[in-house]
């Protein structure tokens, strides 16, 4: 649902970064656990970059997927959501992945 | 500037001063505060830009960015409570889905605090002026924003609001942000603590599908209590898979039309903890 204003916060960092450049691609990071379902903002992407310097340009979402540290039996577990427990049984988990939402790298025309 | 699914806009936010409806200049100053933050990118450029890319297919380079997408929402709200410390004001983000009794609460709030504190009310609404008209009813000051198609308040249409609505030093500022269990809970504002109010009526299963909101709460008003005879939800079920996702997630439970419990909730307010920046 936000994932129009979080897209277009993306094309307007982009484009005010890259100063008129034309970009031909950008990376994003999508953790599991940010709040943002990437194929919403693959949806809104072509959207929000018509007219400006990202038109035409391609979306590459890296998914990272979430883990945590258990501080229970401090081991790294994977975490697919906020209310999973450690397979120790414990719920004293430290998230240490997952939850990036940040523009990695962009492509620009030279 | 969002769109629960399909906006439109360009995403600029109506400001509307309730007591001043004929009044339109509020509308044009908006674009201001947008320079200040960007001027670091630059120096990433110069490491691929000096080989001589002759072959035809070698057409872009790399530049790495590692930017926060919020980046420049959490700006925002860092100016916005650094504003708020200044002047000593405790704000509140008040978040939930529609219909939970937010506005309620506030309008029996405001009647009850009326001689102990000075609150006014930041109102976030997509349409209509209608919750402003009943939080000037009850005699607090208020400002309307109306996010057109935009599904939650952001830092800078608060810090729009703020200017407009001009809180008193020492008081207490009630966002109401809108009626939405999703996307508000990604924008920080400023705020020093958040509330999320949800009703007996929504069902106790709300938490485990709404684990950002409860997540980032600090407390949860549980509403409409007094309705609890006539619907099947388990307060305890309710309150421990909150907990679940924020172990030291305050509660208190009342019924904002009947009374029940409002106490908990003004001691609260008395004693609430700053959220760290």
């Amino acid at each position: 649902m936000h994932e129009m204003a979080i897209t277009q916060s993306v094309v307007q960092t982009v484009a005010e970064r890259c100063k008129g450049r034309q970009v031909d691609q950008v990376t994003l990071l999508v953790g599991a656990l940010s709040g943002v379902v990437a194929d919403s903002v693959r949806f809104c992407f072509d959207m929000c970059t018509m007219g400006t310097d990202l038109e035409g340009a391609s979306l590459d979402i890296v998914d990272v997927p979430g883990r945590a540290h258990c501080r229970e039996c401090d081991e790294l577990v994977e975490l697919p959501d906020f209310i999973a427990l450690c397979p120790c049984g414990s719920a004293d988990l430290e998230i240490v992945a997952g939850q990036e939402l940040s523009i990695q790298s962009v492509e620009v025309k030279v | 500037m969002c769109s629960t699914c399909g906006c439109s806009g360009d995403g600029e936010a109506v400001i509307t001063d309730p007591a001043h409806t004929h009044d339109h200049d509020h509308e044009h100053d908006r674009s201001h505060d947008h320079e200040h933050e960007h001027d670091r990118s630059h120096d990433h450029e110069h490491e691929h830009g000096t080989a001589p890319h002759v072959h035809a297919t070698m057409t872009t380079e790399t530049v790495t960015l590692e930017e926060r997408v919020l980046a420049q929402n959490d700006l925002g709200a860092a100016r916005n409570r650094g504003w708020f410390e200044g002047r000593d004001i405790l704000a509140l983000n008040l978040m939930s889905s529609p219909g939970a009794g937010k506005t309620t609460l506030l309008v029996r709030t405001i009647a009850d605090l009326a001689t102990q504190r000075e609150l006014s009310v930041i109102e976030g609404d997509q349409e209509t002026l209608l919750d402003a008209e009943r939080i000037r009813a009850a005699g607090a000051k208020v400002v309307q924003i109306n996010t057109g198609s935009g599904c939650h308040l952001d830092a800078d249409m608060l810090a729009r609001g703020l200017r407009v609505l001009d809180p008193t030093p020492g008081s207490v500022v009630l966002i109401e942000n809108v009626g939405n269990l999703v996307c508000p809970a990604l924008f920080d504002l400023g705020e020093s603590a958040r509330v999320v109010i949800m009703s007996v009526t929504e069902g106790d299963d709300k938490p485990l599908k709404y684990p950002h909101m409860f997540r980032s709460a600090d407390l949860l008003i549980l509403n409409k209590v007094d309705l609890l005879p006539h619907v099947d939800f388990e307060v305890e079920r309710c309150i421990s898979d909150a907990r679940r996702l924020k172990p030291d997630l305050e509660v208190v439970q009342v019924s904002a039309t009947k009374g029940d419990g409002l106490d908990d909730w003004y001691a609260w307010l008395e004693r609430v903890p700053a959220r760290p920046g």
